[in-house]
C-alpha cells in the first residue's frame, strides 16, 4: 500500500513522516523546506506500507518547482491513500487545497494537525461535522508531540482496505453549469482516455486557466482550446472578473462557508509568542535583534568548538612520536599509519568540535521559525542586489551545507533568481569551510579575525550578487511569503536533525578525509606531491603561500575540510603558526573560502542549473578567490 | 478611498479591492488567502522600501513592496 502525505507548506507533513519512518526528511519551521519527495517503508500494526512525504503545495495549480513536484507525483503515481495534512490553525485556507484534492477521487483521510496551536488561537473545530461535510474521516493530531498519530494510521489502514471517496462540493449554480458543460465536451472528445485525472477536475483546471493543463490539452487536441476559451469567456462575462479569479473566489467562499460551519471562535490565549514579532520584525529593533542573535550564535560556536579542539588535538598528536619511535621515520608503514591517525584526528578534533555546535544552533533557528523573519528583514537589501527576501533562506542554509542550500533555491519563483542565488550560495562558507575559519583563523589569529572573514564574505557575496544581476537584468517578481508562527523546538527533533546532517559528514566525508590523508602520505613518500605542488605553484607563488600548500588545494575540491586538515600534514608540523605567518594564514583562508565549489556541490549544480552555468560558476568563484586572496596578501604587505 | 497597500499606515485594517498584475501574482496571493473582498491588517512596514507585513485570516504574510503596490485596498 502506498500512502502520500499532501498538504500546504509548513503544516507538519515531514514531522508526521519522520515519526513513522525515522528521522529521514529534514523538518524546519519555514514554508517550502521540502523541495523533493522522500519515500520510506513504514510498519504499523504489523502491516508494511510505503509512505511518501511530498513537498508542500498551496493549491493544485502550481508555481514553484517544489509544488510542481508534488502535483506531478499526485497525478502520475498510483496512490492508495492520501493523508491531507491541514494546519488546524489555518483551516480556512487549508480547505481550499482539500476541495481540489477531493476532486481527484482518491481515498483521503484528513489530518487536522497542530490542534493545540489552533486552540491557542481560539479556533475550536467540530471535526465530526467537518467529516460529515467532506465525506471523509478526520483525525486530530499534534504531530510534534506524537499525539493522535496512532489513530491517524489506524484510519489510514482501514481506508486502504475499505476506501472511502469524499464528496465533490458544488460551486454556485452558474459556475457549476460551465464546469458541467466543459466536462461533457471533454467526454465527447475522449479526454478520459488521454488524461488519468477525473474530467471534472480537468474541467475546473482548464477554466481556471492552469497553464500546465492548457498546454497538455493543446498538445493532444489543438482545436479543443477554443471550447476552453469559450467557457472561460462565459464565466468572465457573468462575473465581470477573469476566470481564474472566479474559480479561486468560488473555492475560497466554499472553504470559508465550511470553516464557519465547523469552527467556534473563542477568546485566544494570550501567549508570549504573539508579541515576539513586535520586536523581531520591528523596522529598527528587528535589525538590532538580528545582529545580536547572529553575534550570540557565532560566539556559541566559537567557544564550544575552541573548548574541545585543543585537548582533542593534543590527545591524538601524542601518538605520532610514539609510532615514529616504534616504526622508524622512513618506513612506508609509518607513512600510512600516520596518515590514518591524522585523518581520524582531523575529523574528530578539528571538524566535529565546530560542526556540532554550529548545526545545533542552525537547527534551533530553523525550528523556532526565525528564518522567514530574517527573509523579511533582508528583503530590502536583497532587492538592491536584484533578488528578493526569500533568497536569504538558501543563503543561510548554505552556512550548513551548500548541497541542500542549492536545492533550496527551488523556493524562488524565477529561473534567473534561482541561478543567481545558486552561485551566491556556493560562496557562503559551509560548515566544512567554517571549520577552516575557526580552526585556522580563529584559532591562530583570534575570534575578531574570524568575524572579519565572515563580514568580508557577506560584502563579497553582496557585490557578486550585484554584478550577476547586472549581467542578467530582469525584474525579480517580488516576495510573497508566509510568516509561520513560532514553535518551541523539541530537543529530540533537534538532535535527530543534527545527527542526520552530521551522519553525512561521518559516513561520507570522514572516510574521504582518512583516504585523503593516506594518499598524501603516500604522495610524500614517493615524492610525487612535488609535481602537484609545482603544477599549482603559479597560484601559490602569486599568493605568497608555501609551495607545499598546493596539494591541499586540489584535495580541497573533493571536500573542503581536506584543505585544512591536510595543511597540517603537508607542512609537516602540528602548529601551523610555526611555518605560516598571519598574512599567509589569512590569504590561504580567503582563497579556500571562495575558490571552486566542492565536488558534491558541482554535481548538484549541474542538476539544478545545467553544465554550462556550472562551468561559469566554477570560473567565477575561482576568479573572485584569486583577486581577493591577492588583495589580502597586498593589504598585509602594505599595512600590517 | 482606494489606495495601494504599500501606502497604508501600519496598524490599519483595510479591505482588498482589486489585485493588479498578471495571473501569477493573483494566483499566488489567492493561495495565501488574499482575495478581493477580504479584510486584512497591516502589521509592519519595513524601512528603506522594505516589505509589508500583513495579517489575514489569522496568518501573517510578508509582501515585497512591489507586490504590495499591486494590491489595491479600500481605506476609510
Amino acid at each position: 500500500m502506498r500512502i502520500a502525505l499532501v498538504g500546504q507548506p509548513n503544516c507538519g507533513k515531514s514531522t508526521i513522516f519522520n515519526s513513522v519512518a525515522g528521522y529521514k526528511a529534514i523538518t524546519s519551521n519555514f514554508p517550502g523546506k521540502t523541495v523533493t519527495y522522500t519515500v520510506s517503508k513504514m510498519t504499523f500494526q504489523g502491516k508494511t506500507s510505503e509512505i511518501v512525504d511530498l513537498p508542500g503545495t498551496y493549491s493544485l495549480t502550481s508555481f514553484d518547482l517544489a509544488e510542481l513536484e508534488a502535483r506531478k507525483y499526485l497525478l502520475r503515481e498510483k496512490i492508495d491513500v492520501v493523508i491531507n495534512v491541514i494546519d488546524a490553525s489555518l483551516l480556512g485556507r487549508g480547505l481550499e487545497l482539500t476541495l481540489q484534492l477531493l476532486e481527484l477521487n482518491l481515498p483521503t483521510v484528513i489530518c487536522l494537525n497542530m490542534i493545540d496551536e489552533a486552540e491557542g488561537k481560539g479556533i475550536i473545530i467540530e471535526d465530526s461535522e467537518l467529516s460529515r461535510i467532506l465525506g471523509v474521516p478526520v483525525v486530530r493530531t499534534i504531530a510534534l508531540k506524537g499525539q493522535g498519530l496512532d489513530q491517524l494510521f489506524k484510519t489510514v489502514l482501514e481506508m486502504g482496505s475499505n476506501p472511502i471517496f469524499g464528496k465533490h462540493l458544488t460551486f454556485s449554480k452558474d459556475v457549476e453549469q460551465e464546469i458541467q458543460e466543459l466536462k461533457e465536451q471533454l467526454e465527447d472528445n475522449n479526454f478520459s482516455k488521454k488524461f488519468n485525472v477525473p474530467l471534472r477536475f480537468l474541467a475546473i483546471k482548464l477554466l481556471e486557466n492552469d497553464q500546465y493543463f492548457i498546454g497538455e490539452v493543446r498538445k493532444k487536441n489543438f482545436e479543443f482550446i477554443k471550447m476552453v476559451k469559450a467557457g472561460q469567456q462565459k464565466l468572465e462575462e457573468c462575473r465581470a472578473r477573469t476566470s481564474d479569479v472566479v474559480i479561486s473566489s468560488e473555492r475560497h467562499h466554499l472553504s470559508m462557508d465550511i470553516y464557519e460551519t465547523v469552527v467556534t471562535i473563542t477568546k485566544p490565549r494570550m501567549e508570549l509568542k504573539s508579541y515576539l514579532d513586535n520586536i523581531f520584525m520591528h523596522p529598527v529593533l528587528g535589525y538590532i535583534s538580528l545582529i545580536a542573535i547572529l553575534y550570540l550564535f557565532f560566539n556559541f560556536v566559537f567557544y564550544l568548538g575552541n573548548l574541545l579542539e585543543e585537548p582533542l588535538l593534543g590527545f591524538f598528536y601524542q601518538f605520532l612520536p610514539l609510532i615514529e619511535e616504534k616504526l622508524g621515520h622512513n618506513l612506508l608503514l609509518f607513512n600510512i599509519v600516520s596518515g590514518i591517525i591524522q585523518g581520524i584526528a582531523g575529523g574528530i578534533a578539528i571538524v566535529l568540535p565546530y560542526l556540532f555546535p554550529f548545526l545545533l544552533g542552525l537547527a534551533f533557528l530553523e525550528d523556532v521559525g526565525y528564518l522567514p523573519r530574517i527573509a523579511f528583514l533582508m528583503d530590502t537589501f536583497l532587492h538592491r542586489i536584484g533578488l528578493h527576501g526569500k533568497a536569504i533562506i538558501p543563503l543561510i542554509l548554505g552556512y550548513g551545507c551548500t548541497v541542500p542550500a542549492v536545492m533550496a533555491t527551488r523556493i524562488l519563483e524565477s529561473e534567473r533568481d534561482r541561478l543567481i542565488a545558486s552561485i551566491l550560495t556556493t560562496m557562503i562558507p559551509c560548515a566544512a569551510r567554517i571549520t577552516i575559519i575557526f580552526g585556522l583563523v580563529a584559532f591562530y589569529l583570534g575570534p575578531k579575525a574570524a568575524l572579519f572573514v565572515y563580514i568580508l564574505n557577506i560584502i563579497v557575496v553582496a557585490i557578486s550578487g550585484k554584478i550577476l544581476s547586472q549581467m542578467m537584468p530582469e525584474i525579480t517578481p517580488g516576495m510573497i511569503m508566509e510568516i509561520p508562527s513560532y514553535h518551541i523546538p523539541s530537543p529530540k527533533v533537534l538532535l535527530a536533525k543534527v545527527w542526520l546532517r552530521m551522519k553525512e559528514f561521518i559516513v561520507i566525508a570522514w572516510p574521504l578525509l582518512i583516504i585523503g590523508s593516506i594518499a598524501l602520505s603516500l604522495l610524500k613518500y614517493w615524492k610525487l606531491e612535488y609535481f602537484i605542488n609545482e603544477l599549482i605553484s603559479p597560484v601559490t607563488l602569486l599568493l605568497g603561500l608555501p609551495i607545499a600548500v598546493g596539494v591541499t588545494l586540489i584535495f580541497g575540491i573533493l571536500r573542503k575540510e581536506l584543505s585544512m586538515i591536510m595543511l597540517v600534514q603537508a607542512l609537516g608540523v602540528t602548529d601551523i603558526s610555526l611555518v605560516m605567518n598571519a598574512a599567509q594564514i589569512m590569504t590561504f583562508t580567503i582563497f579556500v573560502l571562495f575558490y571552486v565549489p566542492c565536488a558534491a556541490t558541482i554535481a548538484v549544480l549541474i542538476r539544478e542549473i545545467g553544465g554550462e552555468k556550472t562551468v561559469f560558476t566554477v570560473l567565477f568563484t575561482f576568479l573572485i578567490a584569486l583577486i581577493l586572496a591577492t588583495a589580502t596578501r597586498l593589504v598585509y604587505y602594505v599595512f600590517l | 478611498m482606494i489606495v495601494n497597500l504599500a501606502d497604508v499606515k501600519p496598524g490599519s485594517k483595510v479591505k482588498v479591492a482589486r489585485i493588479r498584475g498578471g495571473l501569477g501574482i493573483r494566483q499566488r496571493l489567492s493561495c495565501l488567502g488574499i482575495h478581493p473582498g477580504d479584510f486584512l491588517r497591516v502589521q509592519a512596514s519595513g524601512i528603506m522600501q522594505g516589505p509589508i507585513l500583513v495579517s489575514i485570516h489569522g496568518n501573517k504574510i510578508a509582501l515585497g513592496r512591489g507586490v504590495a503596490s499591486n494590491v489595491l485596498v479600500e481605506v476609510d
